[in-house]
């Protein structure tokens, strides 16, 4: 039985492993959820939902002084409630300037898309590009270069919590109140520069000023870090991204 | 095309139709409340931070605009518009005299989910791990889940995408342990910096523990450890452990 189940877990490659200690540990672990879903299966209980199959109690009328005299005959009006239209979703574009540790700076492009949770909370996705220059180094040696031009190029990906902290208004002169929040926002991801996939942390904060409901324009300054030792030995880098943004809510 | 199909399935799905196309295709009709508390108050902004400037009186009507977060975009027939929080948009009624109907997610709805998505973060073998993922509820004890993650360590990154079937032990509790099985593909590349780099595609299996709590509105919290089996084409198979930490909402 026991064997049965290696192979067929196992489907071909290392089958005939004698010492395979952890595909036992899997084949276990196997039978109990199989057994554990099949029991789920089973006991499925449907829930109730808006109590919609209530019992119909209605016995037909014997008697005939019940009957109504005239049958009403309604046509019944279908009536399309309109809905409420959400807008929790915000995408946005950055265009900015990013100095990446080591090896200068350059301009920095990057699309945003967020999720507000609540009025405080919202969750992020972000990916980004920069490039990166000439190290000091490369610079006073000449012909000297460290990394090929391909990888100098600078991609990353994030996840984001952004916390709302600061919710304020902007007043331009006397007359004009636009609504603004100062946001605070870490997440982790990955970076790829210098020939490598780099696990990154980033910490940063924002300022949203919204144009109109829907439009809005960020200022937003963000701290992508990781470990590296292209140049000798490891180290953490810090590359600051400082970036104009513009979003719509959706 | 691709995109009409698109736009009748987000149609066909309430929670993204709310979203995405009713703004497209609606008439513009806007659905009315009709203030029964004493009055209404409107903020300049969605949120407690931003001040009321308004106050819209008992038995005046206002029109719904749109809905951000729990706050609720109004105007009133002399077009002043306002956001006005979830807890007084409640005591408002319909124009059918009832109270106006709300649709929040709830541990009801939590219950009986159809879509999950979310993220981890977390550790693989040695190397920190980034997954995201997306639930499919075959019922509420049973799950089908997609997932793409993304390992980076000192000596080698991994790719991974897996499909399993996770079961969900006691979907009425707040806190659920549940247990999965499922299959996939890793693509593991050793860092550039070493010699010999060979990258190589294999299979793998895993099982996974973990434990799921409902927070709040439509988020939850996961916690799980999935043992993975890598049957890679040398002598041994390769078991690495896996711990993640994350959050996921359903729609």
């Amino acid at each position: 039985m026991e064997t049965g189940l290696r192979v067929f877990l196992l489907s071909g490659p290392r089958a005939d492993v004698p010492h395979a200690a952890a595909p036992r540990t899997l084949a276990l672990l196997c039978c109990l959820s199989l057994s554990l879903s099949a029991c789920g299966l089973f006991k499925r209980k449907e829930p109730e939902l808006l109590g919609a199959s209530a019992p119909q109690t209605e016995e037909p009328l014997e008697d005939a002084s019940q009957q109504p005299v005239v049958e009403p005959q309604v046509a019944r009006r279908s009536i399309r409630v309109p809905k409420i239209t959400k807008e929790d979703f915000e995408t946005s574009l950055h265009a900015g300037f990013m100095s990446i540790e080591d090896f200068g700076g350059s301009p920095s492009l990057s699309a945003r898309l967020a999720y507000h949770i609540s009025e405080d909370f919202f969750l992020e996705g972000a990916f980004g590009y920069a490039k990166g220059g000439l190290t000091s180094y490369e610079r006073l040696a000449g012909g000297v270069r460290l990394l090929t031009d391909r990888d100098r190029q600078f991609t990353y990906y994030a996840i984001n919590m952004g916390w709302n902290a600061l919710p304020g208004e902007v007043f331009v002169g006397k007359n004009r109140a636009y609504n603004s929040a100062i946001y605070l926002s870490a997440g982790l991801g990955g970076t790829t520069f210098a020939g490598d996939n780099r696990f990154t942390a980033n910490i940063g904060v924002g300022y949203r000023v919204l144009l109109t409901r829907r439009l809005a324009a960020h200022v937003d300054f963000r701290d992508y870090l990781f470990d590296i030792d292209v140049l000798g030995s490891k180290k953490v880098a810090n590359n600051l991204e400082g970036s104009l943004g513009i979003s719509v809510f959706f | 095309m691709a995109l009409q199909t698109l736009g009748l399935y987000a149609w066909s799905q309430p929670a993204l139709a709310d979203n995405f196309f009713t703004r497209w295709f609606a008439s513009g009709e806007l659905k009315q409340a009709t203030v029964a508390d004493p009055y209404l108050e409107m903020r300049t902004g969605p949120g407690v931070g931003y001040p009321v400037f308004y106050v819209v009186g008992r038995g005046e009507a206002v029109d719904i605009v749109t809905r951000r977060t729990d706050w609720f975009y109004v105007r009133t027939a002399r077009q002043i518009a306002g956001w006005v929080d979830m807890r007084q948009m409640r005591a408002t009624l319909e124009a059918s005299g009832q109270p106006l109907e709300i649709k929040e997610p709830s541990r009801a709805e939590y219950t009986v989910r159809r879509y999950e998505a979310g993220a981890f973060a977390g550790r693989f073998g040695d190397a920190s791990l980034i997954a995201v993922f997306g639930d499919y509820g075959l019922s509420p004890h049973l799950a089908a889940e997609l997932s793409v993650a993304e390992a980076i360590g000192v000596a080698s990154d991994a790719r991974m995408a897996t499909i399993g079937l996770n079961h969900i032990m006691a979907p009425e509790w707040r806190v659920s342990p549940y247990l999965g099985l499922g299959a996939g593909v890793i693509q593991i590349k050793p860092r550039a910096t070493l010699v010999q780099a060979v990258d190589r595609t294999d299979q793998l299996g895993y099982a996974v523990i973990g434990a799921r709590g409902y927070l709040s509105r439509r988020f939850l919290g996961r916690f799980e450890y999935r043992g993975n089996v890598v049957f890679t084409s040398r002598n041994e198979n390769e078991a690495l452990h896996e711990w993640k930490l994350g959050f996921a909402f359903f729609f």
